[in-house]
């Protein structure tokens, strides 16, 4: 029971703990933007948490390198997938929950055109990255 | 010391059968695309949570490839998703 250990399984558990919470943010928000919002910032953080306790936990080895890397690519690559999702969830749910209203909205959104005077309609790949 | 690392293994279990109800009872692809992106994260650390356990460092490398793979599967699923007439 050294010190490094105490430090490496606190982290596990909060890294841990982090990746319960997100996953019941999932089961019980509403919207896809919502369970989206969970799903992304407290998976993350919990990943490099335990990440970061695994490399405590095995710390003069050569490996650890891999572990750095596979945390930067999460983090790197977490927002990438979040804004290809959330754009395509914002365009679904604009019609038909209240929670995702434009300003330029007047009157109560057509249920039949979900795309109806949106700024950024046309050809999904303007530009963006795939 | 073993006490708690199985409750840190007992919580992503927990974790793994939340997001699996999400996966099987979301109301569009985009809720099983992200909860399905959550059980591969949720995989990625249970294996880290293994390599921490064991002292083992093998399973490093299958971190890095199941988040290149975990990137693209996303990105394949999000671009070419058929729109689906339910709401």
């Amino acid at each position: 029971m050294t010190t490094a250990e105490i430090i490496s399984t606190v982290l596990v558990l909060t890294g841990s703990l982090l990746a319960l919470t997100a996953s019941i943010g999932v089961v019980r928000f509403r919207d896809t933007l919502s369970r989206m919002h969970a799903a992304t910032k407290p998976q993350t953080f919990g990943l490099l948490l335990v990440f970061a306790g695994a490399a405590v936990r095995l710390w003069p080895n050569v490996d650890i390198g891999m572990l750095i890397l596979a945390g930067l690519f999460a983090l790197i690559t977490a927002p990438v997938v979040a804004q290809r999702v959330g754009q395509l969830a914002y365009r679904e749910q604009r019609a038909d929950s209240g929670l995702t209203r434009s300003h330029t909205e007047v009157g109560a959104p057509d249920e039949d055109a979900p795309d109806k005077d949106d700024p950024d309609k046309g050809d999904p790949d303007d530009g963006s990255p795939a | 010391m073993n006490i708690l690392w199985l409750i840190a293994g007992a919580m992503l279990l927990i974790a793994a059968v939340l997001t699996t109800i999400r996966i099987l009872g979301g109301p569009t692809t985009l809720d099983r695309l992200v909860a399905l992106d959550m059980a591969i994260a949720l995989t990625m650390t249970g294996l880290a949570l293994w390599a921490a356990i064991s002292g083992d460092s093998t399973v490093l490398s299958a971190i890095v490839a199941i988040a290149l793979v975990n990137f693209i599967g996303s990105i394949a699923v999000a671009r070419f998703r058929v729109r689906d007439d339910q709401r």
